[in-house]
């Protein structure tokens, strides 16, 4: 995945507390293959009435164009869904803006490029209050982790790590591999002293063991 | 300096290597999968990848599952392929699979402990949120997403930033018929759905002690609803009682072995916690949420907060100061990871026994095994009798994937996890509880309190 450093787009936002996982993507479309694209399910029964229109009033059918959301505490609370940040990634988002996050969340998020960037509950007021009618051109800067909106410049919070992961764009499964000696070794020395956390039972097909305990 | 708490033993005892920016890469003893997982077994498959330790790789079918005639193998096409394609993963990457027709199968966060795949001491990780319920064990253990179980599925590793630790003790003792699920939602209305976050919880005090195995494990579970990392409770007795003679659990002088480490997993009376937090047991009463997010609870006494957020009472049909007390509802569901081991079962039937449901509802135990544990106590009788649905095992209307919903704008008395608009279905009103509240609900068709008709009735199927 490409690393990147800032990113200036349109922020629209989202006047609400707790948009958790479920809101972000219902369970129901999560069978579908990611390479179909999940932007359309992005807090789909919020955005999308029950006869499946899009409903006029919400700030992501008015601006389909947006890029970064400023949002309500405990963003992505909730399940460890990783669709979640596809819904948000392929809709076209490229960073959430709140006070908090959801931990496993924020995790998933700088997996796939995007940033969830936390501010003060007083910047989140201030950043709100200059957003004319909820939406405007704002600018994020991740070397930096500084936000600015004209002449407002307000800093967020970021694990310097995530911060990092981003900025290269970097893949566990590749750094990982590097590590492969550490690995060989810790296991080498964990099965002496904790022998009891390897599984050395035999897996019994399923009609030999009906009882269990 | 100071002593180390049970989260630095575990952390510790993972660390394969840490980096100069503070990430640790730790070493993963179960990875638990389940259909939902596809998206990780794809990204191997593009890469070439294998799974590095399918030994300590375990799947378990419960996502989508069908309660209801399960030889059809799921309930429309779509729910098929999910569950085929973990049945196919499991057997291309030589994985133990406890899949839909195996009579051990049931929810993921079930079937680890009761087949003692779960044990004091380990890192167990899951693609799914509640895999705190594990820390019940003094198990290291959290939910991960996809990117995270493609990694630990390629590597059995993963890359972690150590999380602040925190202490919440429960003092003294329990009021009669009230449960762990009370602890935990009072905890959750009392700190918020992010109070806890970034933090590794231990839970201490002597109503925490005092709680069964399934009890800790219905506290652990709902860690995340508080916005925790994880949550935890150091083993003790109870803990090896538990254990003891499970199918995966080590035997032999393996066992003394292990018990003899597990004994070490406690937090030194020294040790310091970046945040403790003190409750006392006997302010916990029964209670059960009004709102869109667990934090929104409060005692079947109580009344909608008048500060209410305008869209949640929307949501919920419900107006500020309104009593919960007398809440009529539509329906009840007695299922998930959260309260649906056997002894919920009886606490749900202890209250039914001999009552009529005046509203539909289904029931739906934590696994295979618990459900026929269950019928061989007579259980099933009670919730047949009282006109609820008896069904097989499975996430069921907890995540409602499987085609098992609560319809638009009905209001459910349910002893799930999650309260969010949706998450039962589309505009399904879902009330959070204990098992013995679901059932009093069933039977009085409004929210009320279980206690009074708990009075002179043992345990349904207790000893
Ligand atoms: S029952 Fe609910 S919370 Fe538990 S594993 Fe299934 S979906 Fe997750």
């Amino acid at each position: 995945m490409a690393g990147w450093r800032n990113h200036t787009g349109l922020a629209v936002a989202l006047p609400m507390e707790g948009i958790d996982t479920d809101q972000l993507i219902p369970a129901r479309f999560m069978s579908t293959p990611r390479a179909e694209g999940y932007g359309r399910f992005l807090l789909h029964d919020l955005r999308i009435d029950r006869e499946g229109k899009p409903r006029a009033d919400h700030p992501l059918n008015r601006h389909p164009e947006a890029s970064i959301l400023l949002a309500g505490r405990n963003f992505g609370g909730g399940s460890s869904r990783e669709a979640a940040v596809y819904a948000l990634v392929d809709f076209g988002i490229k960073a959430v803006i709140a006070p908090s996050f959801g931990d496993i969340f924020a995790g998933n998020a700088v997996n796939n490029g995007l940033l969830s960037a936390r501010i003060s509950d007083a910047d989140h007021a201030k950043l709100s209050n200059a957003l004319d009618s909820g939406v405007g051109t704002l600018t994020i800067d991740l070397e930096t982790c500084q936000i600015t909106l004209g002449d407002l410049t307000r800093p967020f919070a970021l694990d310097p790590v995530w911060r990092t992961k981003l900025i290269e764009g970097w893949d566990d499964i590749v750094l990982t591999a590097k590590h492969a000696h550490a690995i060989a070794a810790f296991t080498q020395k964990d099965r002496a002293t904790r022998p009891w956390a390897y599984l050395n039972t035999e897996f019994s097909p399923p009609n030999q063991n009906p009882t269990g305990a | 300096m100071s002593g180390q708490t049970l989260f630095d033993r575990l952390w510790r005892s993972h660390e394969i290597f840490r980096r100069d920016d503070g990430a640790s890469l730790l070493w993963v003893d179960r990875h638990l999968v389940h259909e939902g997982s596809h998206h990780a077994f794809g990204k191997l498959g593009m890469r070439g990848l294998k799974v590095a330790n399918p030994d300590l790789t375990i799947a378990v079918s419960d996502h989508y599952v069908p309660t209801r005639e399960r030889a059809s193998g799921g309930t429309n096409d779509d729910i098929r392929r999910m569950i085929a394609t973990l049945e196919t993963n499991a057997k291309t990457h030589g994985i133990r699979h406890f899949g839909l027709n195996d009579p051990r199968q049931g929810i993921v966060h079930v079937t680890g402990p009761e087949q003692g795949l779960t044990l004091p001491g380990l890192m167990v990780v899951c693609g799914d949120s509640h895999t705190s319920t594990h820390g019940a064990f003094g198990a290291f253990a959290f939910g991960i997403g996809a990117t995270e179980v493609a990694h630990v599925l390629a590597t059995q590793t993963l890359w972690q930033t150590r999380p602040k630790t925190m202490r919440l003790t429960f003092n003294g003792v329990l009021a009669d018929g009230v449960t762990a699920k009370d602890m935990a939602l009072h905890w959750i209305a009392k700190l918020g759905s992010d109070g806890a976050r970034g933090h590794a919880i231990e839970y201490a005090g002597s109503a925490v002690r005092a709680l069964s195995m399934e009890a800790r494990m219905t506290l652990c579970n709902l860690s995340i609803e508080g916005g925790a990392k994880c949550g935890m409770i150091a083993p003790d007795e109870t803990t090896f009682a538990y254990l003891k003679s499970r199918p995966f659990a080590p035997s032999g002088p393996q066992w003394d072995e292990a018990v003899d480490d597990w004994q070490a997993l406690q937090s030194d009376a020294d040790a310091a916690f970046d945040r403790e937090i003190e409750i006392d047991a006997s302010d916990v009463a029964p209670t059960v949420t009004w709102g869109i997010v667990p934090e929104q609870a409060a005692a079947i006494s109580d009344t909608v907060p008048a500060n209410a957020p305008q869209d949640a009472l929307e949501y919920m049909g419900l107006k500020a100061g309104q009593s919960l007390n007398g809440l009529p509802i539509d329906q009840v569901f007695i299922g998930s990871c959260t309260n649906a081991r056997i002894e919920d079962l009886r606490a749900a039937a202890a209250v039914m026994a001999g009552h009529r449901a005046k509203v539909p509802g289904t029931v739906s135990p934590g696994s295979m095994i618990v459900k026929r544990l269950a019928e061989a106590e007579g259980l099933d009788r009670i919730f047949v009798d009282a006109g609820l649905d008896w069904v097989a095992s499975g996430c069921s209307m907890c995540v409602a994937m499987n085609g098992d919903v609560v319809a638009p704008g009905k209001r459910c008395a349910s002893t799930t996890n999650r309260n969010f608009r949706g998450r039962q279905g589309p505009g399904a009103r879902t009330h959070l509880m204990s098992p013995a509240m679901v059932a009093a609900a069933a039977v009085t068709g409004e929210l009320t309190d279980a206690r009074p008709f708990l009075k002179d009735r043992p345990l349904a199927g207790a000893a």
